[in-house]
């Protein structure tokens, strides 16, 4: 466990802050290959699925947001002391319509595995919160 | 890709010589890291009859080679502090056999030694990774998060209930070995079915005894060449196969959940060694999670992957059984200070050596030490025998 108790915050990057940018207006921004059509997450400085093309190879595309859950776990035992109130709550990977895999919460249910199933569509959620970055959660559809 | 035949040409050309742990284990706070990679490294030359003077090549993982040396006092010749987890000690026993046959050095030592339950300094983590953009702020930190993760969509694909059932076979098996050794944490403390369906939960789907122990501890590997192995005090292991690598870090970049990548690094260790899996008498697979040790099982190719809960049923891994796992009682019960991989390798030089004790096997020739690090991200697997 670490000592802090505030909730660690994503630093933004330079590949990464058109993604952010986007979150803080309710806008899910992802990146594709112009030559393979393929989404990635998270974003980087090339295409994954054609590195040679570079940052020219890549183009950047608003998604609508629909997911399904791919897995998910219910914590208990805080792993961090900025989430010693949020016990239990719900992590998850969820897969985007686009194919792309997105670690996130799943909100909006009781914490209990019997809530849950996979493949369940889901729905994003902005958690904006004052001077730090809006994270992206899902809520069952 | 690796080159098969030059691997098989490298099999053999180092040996094992010096195992320990340092001298003491579980809740340990009047001793820090240092000291316990001190402890153990002393020892462990003392078990093949090494001096620290003979060391010409430093490994270890969780610190720099430059710490753990300066802090031993001494000045090796070849220096290898790769760190991709609780696997990399593994990983260090390839590269000691690699790098004394290439001649860059004749005698390597690996050491570990970490304060999980009781280090004054706290962890400090880079925030600039991935990872920490884009997990952490979700309260996807640590194991217990991840892994359970990888396990839940293995029970979405394989069967919940009998996943489950497996896990608690293994959490059960692996505390009967525990029961065997005096240095592990559970020694003295049996587990039933029972008290795993009843231990509370970490994070589901992980009860409190599908997780690892969380203890101080060190640990050290003695290797050198095939002549200098004669003369090794209490007998020698031959390091016979490796294979090493890795295919994402965060949880949510792995390429496919319920397989790790074992599921190259097990059949290049064992084809390097000329081997079978129904040669190996004994497999230590790093058991972070009770989990851990099922997807590894199919991984290593000992099964299909889904036939995992079917291989290990009814306590075929346990004192007794014909597939005996983690004879030391594993990270689950025995010790897990955080990197275990080294652990792995020390349990099972002592079975080849027949020096176990009580849980020691008939007949142990062969055996294979399969670690898992970071978040299923990276593993290493070493085959070892005796003559």
């Amino acid at each position: 466990m670490e000592n802090t108790t505030s909730k660690p915050q994503p630093i933004s990057q330079p590949e990464s802050d058109r993604y952010w940018a986007g979150l803080k207006n309710e806008e899910i921004w992802l990146q594709r290959s112009v030559t393979t059509g393929e989404f990635q997450f998270y974003p980087r400085n090339f295409p994954i699925s054609d590195p040679e093309n570079g940052i020219e190879g890549i183009e950047w595309v608003k998604v609508s947001g629909e997911a399904e859950l791919f897995t998910f776990a219910i914590v208990y035992a805080a792993p961090h002391m900025g989430f010693a109130g949020d016990v239990p709550y719900i992590t998850a990977l969820v897969r985007l319509k686009e194919g792309v895999i997105i670690p996130t919460n799943i909100v909006g249910v009781e914490p209990q595995p019997q809530a849950l199933s996979i493949g369940m569509l889901l729905k994003p959620v902005y958690e904006h919160s004052e001077g730090r970055q809006t994270l992206l959660k899902f809520t069952p559809a | 890709m690796p080159n098969k035949s030059k691997l098989q040409n490298l099999s053999g050309l180092a040996h094992i010589v010096g195992v320990a742990e340092s001298n003491k284990l579980g809740k340990v706070p009047e001793k820090s890291p240092l000291i316990h990679h001190s402890e153990a490294a002393i020892n462990a030359l003392d078990d093949g009859g090494f001096k620290l003077a003979d060391v010409d090549a430093l490994f270890t993982a969780g610190w720099s080679t430059l710490d753990v040396a300066e802090y031993l006092g001494i000045h090796p010749r070849y220096t290898d502090s790769t760190s991709v987890g609780g696997s990399s000690f593994v990983i260090h026993v390839a590269h000691a056999l690699a790098a004394i046959a290439a001649g860059y050095c004749e005698v390597a030592l690996i050491t570990h030694g970490q304060s999980g339950r009781s280090d004054r300094a706290p962890i400090l983590r880079n925030p600039g990774t991935p990872m920490a953009q884009y997990e952490a702020p979700y309260g996807i930190i640590g194991p217990p998060v991840s892994y359970g993760m990888a396990a839940r969509r293995y029970m979405h694909e394989y069967g919940e209930d009998r996943t489950r059932q497996a896990m608690a076979e293994i959490a059960v098996s692996t505390r009967k070995w525990a029961n065997l050794n005096p240095m592990a944490y559970f020694y003295d403390k049996p587990a039933t079915f029972d008290d795993y369906h009843n231990s509370k939960w970490v994070a589901w789907p992980f009860h409190l005894l599908d997780c690892c122990l969380v203890t101080d501890a060190g640990a050290a590997i003695v290797i050198t060449t095939p002549e200098r192995a004669r003369d090794a005090k209490n007998g020698s292991v031959t390091i016979l196969g490796a294979g090493e690598g890795h295919d994402h870090s965060g949880i949510s970049q792995m390429p496919n959940l319920t397989k790790a990548f074992g599921l190259h690094t097990g059949p290049q260790a064992l084809e390097m060694a000329g081997i079978t899996h129904s040669d190996l008498d004994l497999a230590m697979i790093y058991d972070s999670f009770t989990y851990t040790v099922l997807v590894s099982i199919e991984n290593l190719g000992f099964c299909d992957p889904g036939e995992g809960p079917d291989f290990i049923a009814s306590q075929r891994i346990a004192p007794g059984g014909d597939f005996p796992v983690n004879t030391n009682g594993g990270g689950l019960s025995y010790t897990h200070p955080g990197m275990y991989g080294i652990f792995t390798i020390v349990e099972a030089v002592r079975q080849l050596r027949g020096q176990a004790g009580e849980r020691q096997l008939d007949n142990c020739d062969l055996a294979v030490a399969h670690g898992t690090g970071g978040l299923l991200s990276s593993t290493g697997t070493v085959v070892l025998g005796v003559q």
